[in-house]
Order: structure tokens, then sequence, then C-alpha cells
């Protein structure tokens, strides 16, 4: 056995093994310190007077650039419309991704099969998504227009309508992200312990009572981590809507992101998108500190169970 | 439980119906789409009936569209072949920083190792262009502008978290007294990791790989921003294509169904895999 434990002398160099970990994730740390170079540069960006039409004029105006979002109505309007399509797009999703993973619970091959074809969307490119949505609406042959023409709403414009632009990006977001929800739910159904729903079954209690008082509650951190996630996504959505209309029709769609890109490379506007993001970034920052609060203490109790 | 009555199996039914009505239609009609040629598409009101045609596909892929208005050159297979390329790429650069990385994090736990793993975590979660934007400057005075080096680099932002993060979960549940006995066996740490830590976690790195290929395949903004027309993958070639006057919506939607269909593929081989790597390796299919 003593024989075994000498280590072999190697040649080469040898690695102390208290450096040992910074070594290994020194490679990953090093291209994302090159990622925060480009990050503090917005900072800077966002307190500057900078218009890439006008060089010459750049220079530090300290806290201009928000300040004046203060009286800037298109400021609000970006605000405004950011946070509707988050709370429409996350409350829809929520509901109908719960929906669905209540019907597909029981673990049959027929709902493992559907619970599986739901994914496509979800695989689907968002931006690319949008282009789908775009042919099934165009108002010359999309087939959605005809079915709106059907039930009486004839010419029905989709997108390109200021009142249904919302609702159309919306429709979008949901077909591509309700399965993200779904999937979650339906892992989070699937693991929870069968006492309880055994009692409840056995004492007789209605299924109703048993959904809010037993399914709801122990299913709660994977709503919360699900939820989260697709708020921090939804608030910042930039492919769907830009790849749909640009964030048009006028200002109607112009979210965060669509009116930073906006404001950079049409009015070029540097400053201004820069302060724009940074408002973003403060916002998905704290539901993200939230987020990985929540999203650590679902780790940790499924590494738990398993 | 299981006193369900006829009607609410009917109910069941006809809800189950309707979700899979909705969710697969749009790729249903787009595929149909990308059979038909714009006389069959125009018809009002729509059927589908119709003779299909590879008349589209193979338009796309010879690079040559027949218009009313004569010939015209597409580029789309270059934008496919882009975006393999990239995706491949990305993961290739991925895999390599993240598995070693992956390995410290998930094993040997040292000073800082928590709040390094979270700050890695949360550039997942930033506005895009908040990088993007400030990078495009860059990029031009660096030279990395028009290059496929520098949207690897990029595309480290989505792939490296995720890669991380997976793999590490995987490295935490092998039992360190494996890898103690190995090393008591006289071995280094790297032959340990090489020789059991390594293929212990195989799964998990083929799925981590898998889905960043995926999402870096699905995506849009960091080439909408950083890639020059010849570098750009078929998320924003597509767009672009879409906007060329002339162009049969048989041929975009044939496009469009050429663009998806080796990610909903690679998501059917993964499927096992996707709901862990979706949840960042928080929860387990």
């Amino acid at each position: 056995m003593s024989d075994a434990v000498v280590p072999a002398k190697r040649k080469g160099f040898r690695i102390s093994p208290g450096a040992l970990p910074y070594v290994l994730s020194l490679p990953a740390l090093l291209v994302c310190i090159g990622i925060l170079v480009p990050f503090f540069t917005a900072v800077a960006y966002s307190l500057q007077r900078y218009r890439l039409s006008q060089p010459w004029a750049r220079r530090w105006n300290w806290g201009e650039n928000y300040w004046n979002f203060l009286s800037d109505n298109s400021f609000w309007n970006t605000l405004q419309v950011s946070l509707t399509y988050a709370i429409l797009t996350v409350g829809l999703e929520l509901v109908l991704g719960l929906c669905i993973a209540l019907l597909l619970q029981k673990r049959t091959r027929f709902n493992n099969f559907v619970s599986i074809m739901l994914l496509m969307p979800l695989m689907t490119a968002p931006a690319l998504a949008s282009l789908m949505w775009k042919l099934m609406t165009n108002p010359g042959f999309g087939i959605l227009s005809y079915f709106a023409s059907l039930i009486g709403l004839e010419d029905f414009r989709w997108a390109s309508d200021p009142s249904t632009a919302m609702l159309t990006v919306v429709l979008v977001d949901m077909w591509v992200y309700t399965p993200f929800i779904m999937i979650l739910l339906l892992a989070g159904l699937r693991s929870l312990p069968k006492q309880p729903f055994e009692a409840a079954a056995l004492d007789g209690v209605p299924r109703l009572f048993v959904f809010w008082r037993i399914t709801l509650p122990m299913l709660t951190p994977y709503l919360l981590t699900a939820t989260l996630f697709r708020a921090i996504e939804s608030v910042q959505q930039f492919d769907i809507i830009y790849a749909m209309t640009q964030g048009g029709p006028g200002d109607k769609l112009t979210v965060f992101q669509v009116e930073a890109y906006l404001n950079f490379f049409q009015s070029t506007n540097v400053g201004r998108s820069a302060a724009l993001l940074m408002i973003l970034w403060v916002i998905t920052y704290v539901l993200s500190m939230i987020f990985i609060k929540q999203w650590l203490k679902l780790r940790e109790r499924q590494r738990g169970e398993a | 439980m299981d006193q369900t009555s006829t009607l609410e199996k009917v109910l069941r039914r006809v809800a189950i119906s309707l979700v899979i009505l909705f969710f697969m239609f749009p790729i249903f009609w787009i595929v149909l789409m990308s059979f038909q040629t714009n006389e069959t598409i125009l018809r009002v009101p729509p059927s589908i009936v119709f003779e299909p045609t590879l008349s589209n596909y193979v338009a796309l892929i010879t690079g040559r569209l027949e218009t009313q208005a004569g010939t015209l050159e597409v580029n789309f297979m270059s934008n496919l072949w882009n975006s393999l390329f990239l995706s491949a790429g990305s993961v290739a650069v991925g895999l390599i920083l993240g598995i070693p990385a992956a390995y410290a994090f998930g094993r040997i736990k040292f000073r800082g190792s928590e709040d390094i793993a979270f700050t890695l975590l949360s550039f997942r979660f930033a506005p895009p262009l908040l990088v993007l934007l400030p990078l495009t400057i860059y990029f031009q005075k660096i030279g990395l502008a028009d290059t496929y080096f520098g949207l690897i680099w990029v595309y480290q932002l989505i792939v490296l978290p995720l890669i991380l993060w997976i793999v590490r979960g995987y490295f935490e549940d092998i039992p360190a007294d494996i890898e103690y006995a190995y090393r008591i066996a006289g071995h280094s740490w790297f032959s340990t990791f090489r020789k059991v830590a390594l293929p212990l976690a195989m799964p998990g790195i083929a799925a981590a790989g898998l889905l960043a290929f995926i999402f870096a395949w699905n995506n849009f903004i960091f080439a909408l921003v950083l890639a020059s027309a010849d570098k750009q993958p078929v998320t924003v070639g597509a767009l672009a294509f879409v906007t060329a006057s002339g162009i049969q919506y048989g041929q975009v939607a044939a496009g469009i169904v050429l663009s998806i269909l080796p990610t909903l593929a690679l998501a059917l081989y993964a499927q096992r895999y996707l709901v862990e790597g979706l949840s960042l390796g928080a929860v387990k299919g």
C-alpha cells in the first residue's frame, strides 16, 4: 500500500493547490472582464453629451441625460410600453403555462409527447418567430387576417394598427415563451411529494381546495423562479418587437432596447441611448438579484432531493 | 381522486386540442407555405389544397431567385453557414473556457468563488445592448469589426454562463470520495480531472453544449449590431431577406423553415436536458 502513496515525480511546471482554482477559472474571467470594459464605457457615455453626428460637441454633461428624462414624454412612453409589455406577457404566460402544465401533469405517453411538441416554439429563434407571424398576419394573404375577417373583424391590421400592435407582439411572445413556463412548472408539479395529495383525496377534500391550499403553495418556488426569469427577459425584449415592427407604428412599441437601438443608429444620440440602457440595467439588476436568491433556493432543494 | 366525469374528460380533450392548435399551427402553416408559389399563397380564401413545389428550396439552395423582374442572386446559404460557424465556434470556445472554470467552482471551493460565479451569472441578465453599443465603437477601433472572432467572443455572454452553471452542477454531484480515492492512488489532479471527473460529467457537458448551440443559433441582437452583411447569421439574414424586393413569400417561408430546422432537430434530440438547461441547472427534468 505504502508504495502506491508516493506520488510520481513529474517534470514540467506544477501549480500550487491554492492557486489551482484561480488558474482554472482565469480564462473565463478574462473573457468576461473584456465585457466589463464596454459596460463602464456605457456608463461614461450616459454621462456625456455625445452624438455621432457631432463628435466635436462631445463633452461631459454629467447627469443631464438623466435629468432630461423627467420632462421627456418619449422616455415615459418607453417606460410605460416596456412595463406594459412585461406585465402582460409574464402574466398571461404564467396563467396559460400553469393551465397547460396541470393538463399535462399525469405521466402518460401522450402527455409527454405533447409537452415535447410544445417545446418547438421555444426553440424557434424569437426573431424568426416574429417573421412567421408577420407572414400569417399579412393583410394581403395572411391566414390570421383571413380568420379575423371570418369572425367579422374586417380589415384587422394586427401589428400595423396602433391599437392592436401591442396585442400582436404579446401574442408572439406568448407563442414563444409560454412553453418555457409550462415546462418549468411541469417539472415542478411532477416532483411534488405524493402524500399530501393522497391524504386529501382520502379525506374527500374538494379538488379546487386542494389546488389552492396544497398544489399552489408547494409550487411557489417554481412559479417565482419562472416569473422572475421571464420578467427579466421580457422587460428587455428586443428581437420580437424589432423584427415585427421596429418599434412602430409611431412610438407604440418603443420598449427600452428598441428605443436605445434607434437612438444610437438613427438619431445617433449615444448619450441618451446609454442613459436609457442604464435605467433598464438598474431595473433588471434589481430583478436579477431577487431572481438569483430564489433560483439558488430552488437549486439547493433540487440537489437535496437528487 | 380519479372520479373524473365524462364532461371533465371532454373539456380536457378540448383544452389540449386548443393548446396544440395554438402552438403547432404557425409551424404547420409556414411549412405549407414553403411548398407553394405566390400563385397559391395569394388565393382568397386560403386553402390547404395545392400542388406542392420544391422550387422555393431549390431557389434558396442554388442562390438564384426567379422573379418577374429577372433573376436575383441571394446568399441565404451563406447566412446558414455563418450561423453554423458562429454557433459551433462559440460553443467550442465556451466549452474550453467554461469546463475548467466549472470544475474550479464546483469542486475546489475557493475564496470568492461564489461571488465570481454569480457575477458571471448576472451577465446573463444584463441588457445586451448596454455592452453591444460601446463594443461597436471599440470593434471599429481595434479592427475586430467584421470578424468572426469578435462575434464569437461576444457570444460568450450567452454561452459561457449556461455552460458554467450546468456543468458545475454535474461536477458537484460527483461524490468527492471517488476523486479522492484516485488522488490517493498517486495520480495528479489533472489526470483525476481527465480520467474521473470529466467522463462522469460528460452528460452535463453534452447537454450544455447542445443548448448553448441552440441559444447561439437563435441569437439575433448581437449579430444585428455587430455583424457586417457577409457575416450575418440566419436570424438577421432572414429579416433582410423579407424586405428585399421581388421576393416570393414561399421563398421567405422556405428560408424560415431552413433556419429553424436545425434547432428544432437538436431540441428534440436533447429534450431530456432542456428543463435543466433552460433553468440554468436549477431544476432537473
